[in-house]
């Protein structure tokens, strides 16, 4: 459910999708993955035209599109379960190799797995080309208030730290002998983990007065980075009005 | 529960969007009350460890590995408006950072991992407290009960968002079934893990846990296990609540539930036509002759929760009232 | 007559469990000297140099900085003037960059953008450390880290520096690289440390601080030559004890004590 290593999701380079301001990539995602969702199904052409904007994306920004589909396999635990629909779905059923299922099911397993692979490209290529720290400073401008982009930023920084504290406490006792197979034997790693909360807690503390000594009074000084170009703007905003046009040509088409 | 982008429909994530917006924003306003300037590192650290804490897996039979949602584990510990900031904070990152979850399902993703685990669990800790000793025992035997009822109204809050927004004719009461009937069992690794976790939490910071806050040393140094009688009867009854609302879809004669939609107003000759096909996706009551039945079981299970969730903020403005007039 | 750096009267301390950590702590610093304050664990270090910037409050007794004494009202002119440095570097490194976290104190300050720049560029040069910059702090080696939470503290431009065992789990290599910085750095310095090597390189004069009193006070050299006062409370030099000829320690010595820190530099 997630991975640790954000940095790993970050493909160092200069390309334009590199240079452009965060908070434009920000907005341009989050509207172009809006278009799709709102993109009815059956344009099948559409969401061809949408994932082939991607991929260009990917190719400006010099992400190769192994990358994109190492990373793409997080979405499979819905993707199998919208798999199982068009065998569990009613309507009018239909024969695919001697097999009999839902016409509509398999429409909506359709929309699924398009909507789904193109929310996930769309984020591992913003993440690609647009470091974590700078993401997160990008969704003030989706109005995302201050204190929470913050709270976000800390976890990030001590993400890392935190799940190689929980790692060394499951080597040590894995190499104590170790090994739960069964729900009754959980009660160490609950322990630890409990203890983990703990060192979390007390870590936050000193951070806490770390940031006191340093003159904090509780809100975060804002360090105003310059307002991104309009240039920017122009070509991060390109996606998203592809994907709008998509949407609604594909809307009144059908 | 990470739904994908396009799981459910506009309207339900547009609705489910603006829900969670302003739940999450009054959390974030009534965590800055209790915490003032300690919010951001608090909460960021304890994000993290919620974060790393759901990366791991814990065994549940031979081979078969789960993992932690901590909604309710976190409101007990830090207070229910932190603790659904600190799991919103895991699912909005998941979804934006690490493709984990929809962006635009995050409406829905935050409602049934965050605002209903920790509302709702933290409700039903309160509830599960009262019949509990006031002991160390006793905390930690509700929030294992609490754990695992949290998931459970998570599944069920999942699937009455199916209801309303469905994209695929899989009746309600198909998804009901399913997802509570797995997370009745899903559920009980959470009730264990958590249970185990706040012992711990107890055992050397007992001043950690929000949910002990009252208790005094002599009662959190008692940490004799909440008298197992206690434990089961209340473990049994919440079951056999759950079991009473899911087997429904079971029973061939559907006079038991017949009886519930008549006694809950949903049954009348003209309400069975009219609901229909208004407002819930023509798709979520296909397949089942009954629709009145279906939609009994959802006033019921959307009943249940919106009082634990309800119950769980009541409980916390309570909480800060009276620990004004301590201070 | 121009205050002292640091004045600290008849401070006494307990813990809200009741604990006493402080039993009457007096302590004078003049403007420009280094001073070690040395002792066992638990003997109450870390509680008195957190009081220094008003961390803690003391329960009796006064702390006054720079003439300044700490109190409700003084609270930010004394963060201002004290710079703390932590004992894990990772608690101070908590912005997601190095630049942020530099620019933290003096964007709390108040000062412009031109001026924060300024300041990030001085703290970092100063500690020897322009390259890091643009660094995540995680990925930093603990020596990194160290002298990056430096600069996090230099920014602000204190008068008083105070350091919490600040060669602890360092290689010998850059524990000579820090000892070196921290003579180049011309400002008041209170180093509280296991380390006696160091307080003997860096410091003319020491306390030695047990059960939350100070036990003994005086030019380092002494007090670390009566090796019958260092085991009394517990401390012990790695090599035969020096004697006035000796020429200040140079080269590679053992660093603090292992396993009194949480975790290893990452």
């Amino acid at each position: 459910m997630g991975i640790g290593h954000a940095h790993a999701l970050y493909l160092h380079g200069h390309s334009r999708i590199h240079r452009l301001a965060p908070p434009t990539k920000v907005v341009a995602a989050f509207i172009f993955v809006v278009a799709v969702a709102v993109t009815p199904r059956e344009a099948i052409w559409g969401f061809g035209v949408d994932a082939g904007a991607l991929l260009g994306i990917a190719a400006v920004g010099r992400i190769p599109p192994r990358f994109v589909a190492a990373r793409l396999p997080v979405i499979l635990p819905f993707i199998t379960f919208a798999f199982l629909i068009p065998f569990i779905a009613s309507g009018e059923q239909v024969e695919i190799l001697g097999v009999s299922v839902s016409q509509e099911g398999l429409w909506a397993t359709w929309n699924i797995v398009a909507k789904a692979t193109l929310g996930a490209m769309t984020s591992i290529i913003l993440v690609a080309t647009t470091e974590v720290p700078d993401i997160l400073k990008g969704m003030s401008t989706l109005r995302v208030p201050a204190v929470f982009i913050s709270i976000a930023a800390f976890m990030m920084r001590y993400l890392e730290l935190v799940v190689d504290e929980l790692n060394r406490m499951r080597m040590a006792m894995a190499a104590r002998g170790y090994d739960p197979r069964w729900l009754w034997q959980v009660k160490p790693i609950a322990t630890s983990s409990g203890a983990l909360f703990v060192r979390s807690y007390e870590r936050g503390e000193r951070v806490h007065a770390a940031m006191l000594s340093r003159g904090f009074t509780g809100t975060m000084p804002t360090i105003d980075d310059a307002a991104p170009a309009p240039n920017d703007w122009a070509v991060a905003l390109a996606l998203p009005a592809l994907g709008i046009a998509v949407a609604v040509a594909a809307m009144v088409g059908t | 529960m990470h739904a994908p982008d396009g799981f459910l429909n506009a309207g339900t994530a547009v609705a489910t969007g603006a829900v969670s917006v302003g739940t999450v924003g009054m959390a974030l306003r009534q965590g800055r009350h209790r915490l003032s300037d300690r919010q951001i590192p608090l909460a960021g650290m304890t994000a993290a460890f919620v974060f790393a804490a759901q990366m791991f897996n814990f065994p549940v039979a031979a081979g078969t590995t789960g993992h932690l949602l901590g909604g309710a584990l976190a409101a007990i510990l830090l207070g229910p408006h932190i603790g659904a900031v600190v799991v919103t904070v895991v699912v909005v990152v998941q979804a934006l950072i690490f493709a984990d979850g929809g962006i635009t399902a995050l409406g829905y993703n935050v409602i049934n991992m965050a605002i209903v685990p920790a509302y709702g669990g933290y409700g039903l800790f309160v509830l599960f407290r009262r019949v509990m000793p006031r002991s160390s025992g006793g905390v930690v035997g509700a929030t294992g009960l609490a754990a695992w009822a949290s998931v459970v109204l998570a599944a069920m809050a999942f699937s009455i968002e199916w209801l309303f927004g469905a994209t695929a004719p899989v009746s309600f009461a198909q998804v009901f079934g399913a997802m509570v009937g797995v997370h009745l069992l899903i559920g009980i690794g959470e009730g264990v893990l958590s249970g185990l976790a706040v012992a711990a939490v107890l055992a050397s910071r007992p001043d950690l846990v929000y949910g002990a806050r009252d208790l005094d040393r002599s009662e959190i140094a008692n940490r004799r296990p909440a008298g197992m009688r206690v434990f089961a009867i209340g473990a049994f009854a919440s079951a056999l609540f759950f079991a009473a609302i899911v087997s429904q879809f079971a029973v061939d004669n559907p006079d038991g539930l017949e009886r519930v939609a008549e006694d809950t107003g949903f049954a009348s000759s003209g309400a069975e036509h009219a609901l229909g096909g208004s407002i819930f996706a023509d798709y979520a009551t296909a397949g089942i002759g009954n629709e009145t039945a279906s939609l009994a079981v959802a006033g019921v299970a959307g009943t249940l929760i919106v009082l634990a969730v309800g119950w769980g903020v009541f409980a916390a403005v309570r909480d800060r009232r009276s620990d004004a007039m301590r201070a | 007559m121009t205050a002292r750096a640091v004045e600290v009267a008849g401070v006494r301390y307990a813990y809200p469990d009741g604990k006493q950590a402080l039993n009457g702590i007096d302590l004078s610093v003049d403007a420009g000297e280094r001073v070690a304050i040395l002792g066992p664990n638990g003997a109450g270090k870390t509680t008195l140099a957190l009081h220094l910037n008003g961390l803690y409050r003391v329960t009796e007794g006064s702390i006054s900085i720079g003439g300044l004494t700490i109190d409700d009202a003084t609270l930010r002119e004394v963060r201002r003037r004290v710079g703390l440095v932590f004992q894990d570097a990772n608690d101070q490194l908590f912005m997601p960059t190095i630049r942020e976290d530099v620019a933290f104190g003096p964007a709390n300050m108040g000062l412009t953008a031109r001026e924060i720049e300024a300041r990030v560029a001085q703290a970092l040069a100063s500690v020897d450390a322009a390259d890091l910059i643009g660094r995540v702090p995680h990925h930093l080696s603990g020596g990194e880290k160290r002298k990056a939470a430096l600069a996090t503290v230099l920014a602000m431009q204190p008068d008083l520096l105070v350091l919490d065992e600040p060669t602890s789990g360092l290689d010998p290599a850059t524990r000579r690289e820090l000892i070196e910085l921290l003579t180049t750095i011309d400002v008041t310095q209170l180093i509280v440390t296991h380390d006696l090597p160091l307080a003997y390189d860096l410091c003319p004069r020491s306390v030695i601080m047990d059960g939350g009193r100070i036990v003994a006070a005086g030019p380092t050299r002494e007090l670390l030559a009566d090796a019958a006062l260092l085991a009394r409370h517990r401390l012990e030099m790695p090599f035969p004890p020096p004697d006035a000829t000796l020429p200040p320690s140079s080269g590679t010595s053992p660093t603090g004590e292992a396993g009194d820190r949480v975790d290893g530099e990452r």
